[in-house]
Parts: C-alpha cells; structure tokens; sequence
C-alpha cells in the first residue's frame, strides 16, 4: 500500500509540537517533532481517523431559553461533521431538558448520540432554582 | 434639527403643516454627527445671516431647551491663543463679535485662562472668554422639536424621500414621496446635504450643496472632567477648527477636521482625518488619553457654494418655495432662529399665521433613572417593575426607558432611535452588551421580526436570519416547514416593511386658510396615499 | 430600601464568581449571596458552547454550560444564596453594595468582604480604530456569540474577523457550523494570539485563512456592511501603503481583545495594574481596599477557565478568613515583572503565606520562546524556578512556589504594610520584591528532541 508523510502541529498539549508523520497501512511508520509519546498517538488518529467533538445547539420548545446547547456524546469521524450538523438542524426538543439527555441517538450513523450539553427548564425557571 | 425646528415653530398657529424626512427617524442627517456646540457669535461675519441667526439663536436657546426638556449648559467658552503672534485674532474676534452683538466677550490673560481651564496647553498666551457660548444634546434637542410638533398636530412622514415637487403655474402645488402626493400651499427645503437635489425638483439652482466631512473622537465619561467648557484653537479662514468640549452627557468630543467630500454619503472616517483630529486636539489639551476613546464618527455639514452663507429665503423663481438650506456652522446653534426666521418669510409669501390657543409649548423630558435620586427611582420601580431591569449597563438605562421611547409621539424603530432617546448603547462598550437585549425588545415591542430590526433604517440590518437558516435550507426534510425560523415569534419577511429610502428630505407645508388653490373647500393641506409598494423580502438593499 | 446583611457578597455569577462563592462557604462563611445581572447563573460560560473547558480541573473537556452546571451544583450544595436578573449600581470602600433588580427594587447589600467577579467586557472598534464607514454588521465576536448559541440568530452570512484570539478563532468555526461563509480571520501581529488547537480545529479544519501581520484598514457599506479593505502591516503595526486589498463580506467580527470590567472597582478607588487593566490584588486576592476581593477576568484576563476557578477558589478562602479574623500578618513582599515577562499576579505575597502554604503566581510572557527557565528571584537569589518547553503570550503561565521557599531572613525582608509598599523600584533596594523572570535554558548542551517550526 502507499505511503504518506504529512505535516501537521499536534494539539494534544499547549506545546503544540510541529510534527512530520508517515503513515502506510493505516499504522505509524515514523513520526518526527513529537516530544512525547501522545504525539506520536495524535499523529496516527489525525492522519489515519481525525475525529472531532462536534457542539452546536438545537432548538427548544417552551423553554427557558430558545435553544440547548449540545455536544457529540464523544468525538466522530471529521468527514461526518458536516451530516451531523444537518441533522440537528431540524431537531426541535420540548422542555424540559436534563443535562445529558439524548438529543439525537447514533447520529449520523456513527453509532455516538448528540446530548444536551446544560439542563434546561421550562419557561420561566432558570436552572438555578 | 432645522426642519424639526421650523415644523414646532409653525405650530403655534392653526396651519397644517407636514414634515417629511427621509429617513428612518428624525435628527439622523448632519444633526447627529456635529460638535453639539452652541456658539457664542463672534465667528460670522457681521451682517450675515450666520452672524443674526446666531446671536438670536444663541439668547433662545435657555428657553428653548427648557420648554422642550433638552439638556444644555451654558458652560462659557474659550478661544485660546496658543502662543503670543496669535492674541491679536483673539482681538479681532472680540471686536467681530460686538459687532455681532455678542454679549460679555473678553479676552483673558493666561493664568486666568490656566485657572479655569488648568489642562489647557501650557503654551497658552490668552484666550477670548464668551460667557454665553454653551454645550447641547442636538439629537434630543430634534427629537424634542419633533415630538412637540406632533403634540401640537404637525404630520410627521418617516422614511419618506420626496422624489418629485409638482409646479404650476410657477408655484410649487405638490411633494410626492413614494405612495404619498402631499398637495400644499407652501414648501420649505430645509433638506441638509440634500437641499440642492430638492430644489432642482423646482427646476431652480440657486445654490450648489458641497458636502464638508469632519471627524470626531469621543472619549470615556471617566476622562469628560478634563476641560469643562468648550476649548477652541485661533480659527482659520475656512473652519472653527478642532474644538475639545465635554458633552453634556459628561463625555469628552474632539473634532472636526474639515474635507470637501465630492459623495454626500462618504461618511467614512479615515486614518489621516482621525490622527488630525488627535494631533489638533492635543494642541488645545496636551493630556488628551486617545486610549480613552469610545468611539470615533464623521458628519456631513452642508456647505452652500458659492454663497458661503445660510441660504434663507423663498426661490426667487417660485415664491412658495422658501429654503433653509446650507446650514452648516453656526446651524446648530441658529436653529431656534432658523425656525423663526423662516416663519416670518412665509408670512410674507402670503401665509396666514393665527394664533393656536391650544398650542403647548413644553414637552415633557423624558424620566431617566440614571438622573434620578435612589427614593425617586425605588418609587418608579414600585409602580412599573420594568424600571429596576437595567439594560444598559454603561449608561444605567432602564427596560421602562426604552419601552417608552419605542411608544413615544415620534416613531423610533432603530437602535440608533433608541440609543438617542435613551442612551442605551451610548457608552463605553458602544452596545457590545445591550445591543442584543434591545433588538429583543424592539423585536417585542414593535412585533418585528428580529432581523428586520436596523441600525438606522433602511437596509441596516442587524441579523441575517435565524441560525441554522443556510443548512436548513440544504436539508431536505419534511420536518422543514415547522422545524425552522423559530416558528413561534418570526413571521417571515411578509410583514409590510417600510419602502422606500433614498432620496431627499423635504418639509412639506400647509396652508392657512382662504388660500384654496386647487384643493376642496375643507382642504386646506390634502395628503392621498397611494398603495405602497411592498419590498419583497428582507429590507436588505440599499435604494 | 431594602437593606440585606450578609457575610460575603460575590459580585458577578460566572465560572469565578460561582467558585468563590462556593469556597468561602466550604471555608464556613456564614451568609454568602452570590449576584448575576442575567437571569440565571454561569456568565459567560452559557454561550460557550464549544468544549475544552475543565480539562486540567476536572479531566475532562467540557462545553462551558457543563462546567458552569459543575460548578453551580457545587455553590447549591455548598449553601450559597443567590440575587438573580439583579444589577450592582454601586460599591462604597465601606463594603456596602447598591443593587436592583425588578423583584425588589433597589437593595443594599452590607456585607462583611465582598468579592467582584464581574468578568470582562470586549474591546469594541471605537477601542482599536478601524477607519471607514459605520454601517451595521460589525460586531464584537461575543456580542455575535450570544445571537447565536443564546438567540438563535445569524449576524450575518459572509464573514470576516479581525483578531487571531480565542473567541474569533472559536467563533470562526461556530458561524461556519451554522451555514455562513468565514472569508478570513487578520491577526495584527506576527503570532497567533489564541491557542494552537484553536487555530488548528477552528481554522484549518474549515479551511479558513489566517493572515498574519494584517488588520482592516476601512469598512465599506453605508448601511450594512459591503466589504473590507486590509493591508498588511509593519514591525510597527502600521498599515503598509501598496499592500491593500478588498474582501467582500457582510459582517465584520471583532476578537481584538478583552477588557477587565472595573467600574466598581474603580469607585471604590481601588489601585489598578495599568499593564492587566485589573485591580491590584494579594496572594489573597484582596484589592488595596480592605475587605474587597477580585477574581478571575476582572483581574486580568485568562485563557483557561481552569485558572479562573484555581484563582476564585483563593479569593472565595481570603473572604472566609476575614471574615473569620484570620487574615494572615501584614508582612509582604512586592513582585515585579521581569525579564521577559509582561505581568504577574498577584502583586503583593503575605510573608506568613510563603512560609506556610504554596503561592500560586499567575504570569504571561512577553513574547514566545522555547526551552526556558520560569524563575521567582528574591534579593538576586533565584529562590525557585521552573523549566518549560514552550512559553507564549497567548496562554498563561502558573508559577507555584512551595511552602517555605521564600524565607524573610534570607532575602532580608523587614516590615513593611500593604499599603505602605510603593510601586515598582527598579533597583531593587529598599523595597522588598520577588522578580519573575524568564531565561533560556539553553547554553550550548544537546537538543532535547523534536523540531520547533
């Protein structure tokens, strides 16, 4: 199979270690910049299977607020970001909401859900309370 | 301001007087871009109608303000010497300002200018002392003259350009803005920037309007004790020159520069006019902190070529169409006696003037809980809880203000209306933290659409659309017709937005009675409004 | 008016305020009531909808709603009384507080320490000085971040933002999730000034261009926004002529910098760091005024709400121990920023506290470096220093020196009162200071490994 060497800055820490990382068969050949092992890690996973946690909100009805912040349970493939995103759009949740709930289930087909990233009560009622 | 003026003053008597603007509120031209100075009078020259205009307008303005609930302090003003070569303008001036009938000038040496005035520039030699030159709020002071004509059964037409004035036989018989034929007996051009497009309409031109941009700084409150009167350098031929001023809002204004600007929209500030505006500036007050600022803006002063003076007086080719028209400085402060003025000329031209017994000459100033006392504003906040939720932080301006303001006699729609009647986005952070809670309440109160709420009318809008919108639109999904646009409070773009922008500002005006022209027998001033064109869609283009 | 006593009274309900007010009644305060002008508690935290908070705190990579309902469950539990919708009009240097709110109407709050947490407002175009036309559609990024995580509205649907800081970076990526075109984001400077990851996943995820060394030297549109112009800049941060050119956009987003909100610090006559734009604070956290505490954003600006909550945790125990009359003994010492570093907080360290608990200094470097030495120098003894990899302006430093590591005879430190402590001495001589300072670690020895681009 092919080989590929990339460039790309690592963001596991503050650091953010420039790294050149070859990759062939889906397994790490050789990784150069790391200053540690999570690098070298963050290198597979981000030229092999980038990931990302996706936040955004959804739509609330006869809440405190007009809309609930949500986040993917974990992070998701990066080339689905785009169809979760789609698929959310149309959600629209009743009141009220407890922090965690699931928003969407296997969104996208990626076997993570969507869930409520605060607990929302209805109208009226902030959480606090 | 001038043409408000003139609607208030014409309502004393029993005319039916309309006054057009054309855009989304009053006050929004040169009125609320200028250094809110009322002039003392020593600048015109003698014999002008800047210099008559402005000494009257200057004695009227206590009275003025205080009928119509409109801050000004008359705080004196300086015109300062920065070095000896320059005391004898200040000389000249005083002499020009006798003349003009100025009151009380005297120049004064350096250590009772430093005494008064202690972050002057050391350099200072002398200064003119002008004991009636004052500090105003031009906004308000419109607004207020607005509001006051409309109390007093002025017809007041917003967002309305007048794009056409009928003749015959050689008068002006009727103003058409867009779906609105006004037919009146007399037409008074007090347009602004605009003035020489609206006489053109009378196929006459007489004057040529050239826009002069001025840049301004405005500075934190916090800094506003640095000068307490208006300070100015020696003036030059052409302009007063960069002024430092408090406002009476306890702010701090610098400016203008000047610039011929050849487009009667650039009201663009540039690096070079605003690093002028500083420079200038800090001549005057050498501890002028620029890392103060709040804001910097430009406005547009109406210059008329080549006459240089106001030009006031009705067409010589068409008697009944008076101007007021090249007022830039002193026409802020000329304003009270524009208005009189102007009233006078039409009663030549034949208008009748009777008397109003009904006419009221004060309205009311606005409460505003940051000027009240603490049992004051407890009493407020028992009888309408709205005055204890605090929106604007900056400026500590109540939901009751600005519900209030959105309900007033003269329509304000706009964030800017509202900042100029409340003060809500007035202040330091310039509305980062009220500007979304007054949209809201706009939106509320006036049952608009959130993102047909405008800066300033027009096509300004603030919000695009609901979020999501674009991907909504991608999605191909049953669930599209309830699940977007945050059903419950948008009612789509469908909600007869107002038409029509661009164009000119025109006052049009009634006629007393006896003098029918063509109109029936019980009109005297008959407006016929046609169908307004609906604007498909989200108001987003410019005219 | 009404007149409420209480213990302490926090000031401002964000991730600070909640965790102040949480740890003075873990401390024992008695009567803590903790005050937000908005309708519920969190600040800022409830319109950062994007994760990555709490991830040194509570190990996890949290949304701002999440860590703030963390840590408001911690303030419900720990007994914490709260004044919602409820706006502070004023604070006296005799810790008595003017609020009011709808409910009530105006209130005075006497409280025995107050703690402000009121967070930080955001540079806005009149503070940086952007020429040209004032159309509507330019916007601060977080007054653009409330419309659309709170309201459900677009400010617009072409995008360009001035400022490489976290909220633009973040906002960047949220107003292109929501459907809108990002066409640029200008940093002024020749760095980024948010964090790595952000530039990475909000940025070249999206494939929007960051150019450094630019800013917007004119807005067109009289309306509403049409375009910008941007040039590139100097080493002076001056617009260089020639180099102009136009992006159309609808909407301009400013990230340009935040401001330490001190109004009621400022009435109450408090000293203020010209360099944080903050109030000048103990190791306690308390203000030059006695019994007035400050945390988080109101201090100087963070980057990790991890360090808001390390620091309010601090401030919530300073209020609890004056409360309770055990304030540590008036002894302390000064610290200055040194080479290489642009601030330090807090500026006053109580003796009795280096000698009995570890001092937490919070600092950022002037300028980014590599391989470098943190060092706290007493009298011209380095008395403990840190190594780190990498040093930037854009993320904070922590500096934690130990219990005991600053002992008063060794540095020869003698009396000498809070208030009676003058500013900075350069040469070091009378005043008793603590110098942070950063060097490089490298002379000459082999390289630890890994390229730096």
């Amino acid at each position: 199979m092919s080989r590929e060497t990339s460039e790309l800055t690592c963001i596991v820490c503050p650091v953010g270690c420039r790294l050149r990382a070859t990759i062939e068969d889906r397994q790490l050949v050789e990784v150069q910049g790391n200053s540690c092992k999570r690098g070298a890690a963050y290198a597979l996973d981000e030229l092999c299977a980038p990931k990302r946690t996706v936040t955004s909100t959804v739509r609330v009805k006869g809440g405190f607020l007009p809309l609930v912040p949500v986040r993917t349970r974990e992070p998701i493939p990066k080339d689905k970001i785009a169809q979760v995103l789609l698929d959310i759009a149309n959600i629209k949740m009743d009141a009220p909401i407890h922090i965690h709930q699931v928003v969407a289930a296997d969104v996208a087909g990626t076997g993570i859900d969507v869930i409520a990233s605060r607990s929302m009560s209805r109208v009226n009622a902030p959480r606090a309370e | 301001m001038v043409g408000t003026g003139i609607a208030r003053e014409l309502s004393r008597y029993d005319v039916r007087v309309v006054l057009v603007e054309k855009r989304a509120d009053v006050a929004f031209g040169t009125t609320k871009a200028n250094t809110a100075l009322v002039h003392a009078g020593y600048d015109a020259e003698p014999g002008t109608w800047k210099a008559r205009l402005n000494v009257r307008g200057n004695a009227l303005y206590p009275k003025v303000c205080a009928e119509l609930g409109v801050s000004y302090k008359n705080t004196g003003s300086l015109v300062v010497a920065l070095a000896e070569e320059q005391t004898v303008h200040l000389h000249e001036l005083r002499a020009r300002g006798e003349t003009n009938g100025v009151p009380g000038l005297e120049v004064i040496p350096r250590e009772r200018v430093l005494a008064i005035e202690p972050g002057v520039s050391p350099s200072v030699a002398a200064a003119l002392w002008a004991p009636t030159g004052g500090i105003t709020s031009p906004w308000e002071l419109a607004i207020a003259y607005a509001e006051n004509a409309v109390a007093n059964g002025v017809e007041l037409l917003l967002s309305s350009p007048v794009i056409g004035i009928d003749m015959r036989g050689g008068r002006a018989v009727s103003v058409r803005c867009p779906g609105v034929v006004i037919y009146t007996q007399f037409v008074v051009n007090a347009a602004g920037i605009w003035a020489d497009d609206i006489e053109r309409m009378i196929n006459r031109d007489d004057f040529e309007i050239t826009p002069r941009r001025g840049e301004y700084y405005l500075f934190d409150r916090r800094v506003g004790h640095l000068v307490s009167r208006p300070l100015f350098p020696v003036p030059s031929q052409a302009t007063k020159g960069i002024v430092v001023a408090p406002t009476v809002d306890g702010n701090l204004i610098a400016g203008p520069n000047a610039l011929l600007v050849g487009d009667k929209g650039d009201l663009a500030t540039t690096a070079a006019g605003l690093a002028e505006v500083i420079d200038g500036a800090r001549k005057l007050v050498p501890g002028l902190p620029v890392r103060e600022s709040i804001t910097n803006f430009a406005g547009l002063r109406a210059v008329a070529v080549p006459v240089g003076d106001f030009v006031i007086g009705a067409s010589p080719g068409v008697p009944n169409f008076v101007n007021a028209a090249g007022i830039q400085s002193p026409g802020l402060t000329a304003a009270p006696a524009i208005a009189e003025a102007v009233r006078d000329i039409l009663a030549d031209a034949g208008l009748v003037l009777v008397e109003k017994p009904t006419f009221n000459p004060v309205r009311e100033r606005p409460t505003r809980f940051s000027e009240l006392g603490r049992d004051e504003q407890s009493a407020l906040i028992e009888k309408n809880p709205l005055w204890g939720h605090i929106i604007c932080r900056c400026e500590t301006v109540t939901e009751a203000e600005i519900v209030e303001a959105l309900h007033r006699p003269v329509p304000c729609t706009t964030l800017d209306g509202v900042k100029f009647r409340t003060r809500a986005g007035a202040g330091r952070c310039q509305g980062g933290f009220c500007g979304p809670r007054v949209v809201d309440i706009i939106h509320r109160e006036l049952d608009t659409p959130m993102e047909h709420v405008t800066k300033k009318g027009g096509g300004s809008y603030i919000l695009s659309g609901p979020s999501k919108g674009p991907l909504l639109e991608q999605a191909a999904c049953r669930c599209l017709a309830d699940a977007g646009c945050n059903a419950a409070r948008d009612d789509g773009p469908d909600d007869g937005q107002v038409c029509g922008r661009a164009g000119a500002e025109d006052v049009g005006e009634g006629v007393g009675r006896g003098d029918h022209g063509n109109l029936g027998e019980q009109d005297v001033c008959r407006i016929e409004t046609r169908e307004r064109e609906e604007v498909g869609g989200h108001a987003h283009g410019r005219v | 008016m009404r007149t409420v006593e209480c213990d302490i009274a926090v000031v401002g309900a964000g991730p600070a305020g909640l965790a102040a007010a949480a740890r003075a009644k873990q401390c024992g305060a008695g009567r803590v009531i903790l005050m937000d002008r908005d309708r519920e508690l969190g600040g800022i935290l409830n319109q950062c909808i994007h994760n990555g908070f709490g991830l040194q705190l509570l190990s996890e990579e949290l949304t701002g709603p999440e860590y703030a309902e963390h840590f408001i469950s911690e303030a419900r539990d720990a007994g914490v009384e709260t004044m919602l919708d409820t706006m502070v009009l004023e604070v006296t240097q005799s810790r008595q507080i003017v609020a009011v709110n709808r409910h009530e109407g105006l209130m005075r709050i006497d409280a025995k320490a107050i703690v402000l947490a009121m967070g930080a407002r955001e540079r806005n175009r009149g503070g940086v000085i952007i020429p040209g036309m004032r159309p509507a559609g330019v916007f601060t990024a977080g007054a653009a971040q409330r419309y659309v995580n709170m309201e459900g509205y677009m400010p617009g649907k072409r995008i360009v933002v001035l400022g490489s800081g976290d909220i633009g970076l973040i906002m960047a990526r949220r107003l292109t999730w929501e459907g809108a075109k990002v066409e640029a984001v200008l940093e002024i400077l020749p760095f980024p000034s948010g964090l790595t990851r952000n530039i990475v996943q909000c940025l070249n995820d999206q494939g929007i261009p960051l150019y450094l060394s630019h800013t917007v030297v004119d807005i067109h549109g009289e309306e509403r926004v049409e375009g910008v112009t941007v040039a590139r800049v100097d080493g002076n941060l001056r617009p260089i002529p020639g180099t102009e050119w136009d992006i159309e956009c609808d909407t301009l987003l400013l990230s340009v910098g935040l401001i330490p909100e001190n109004e009621l610090t400022r009435d109450v006559g408090g000293e203020l760091d010209p360099v944080t734009g903050g109030p000048v604070v103990t190791d306690e956290m308390e203000t030059s005024t006695p019994g007035i505490f400050a945390c988080g954003n109101v201090v100087h600006i963070h980057d990790l709400v991890d360090n808001v909550t390390r620091e309010a945790w601090t401030a919530g125990e300073g209020a609890a121990r004056l409360v309770a009359g055990q304030q540590p003994g008036d002894d302390t010492v000064r610290t200055r920023a040194g080479d290489g570093i642009r601030y330090v907080v807090p500026h006053v360290l109580h003796l009795d506290n280096l000698a009995s608990r570890d001092v937490r200094l919070f600092m950022r470097a002037t300028r980014p470096a590599e391989r470098v030495q943190v060092e706290a120098v007493v009298g011209g003894e380095v008395v403990f220093s840190k190594s780190e990899r990498v040093v930037r302006p854009a993320e904070m430093v922590m500096l934690t020196i130990p219990q005991g590591k600053v002992s008063p005879v060794e540095a020869g430190l003698n009396r000498a009162g809070l208030n009676k402590v003058s500013p900075d001495c350069a040469d070091g001589g009378s005043q008793p200071e603590l110098v942070v300072r950063i060097t490089s670690r490298d002379r000459g020895t082999g390289a630890e490994g890994g390229e730096k681009a």
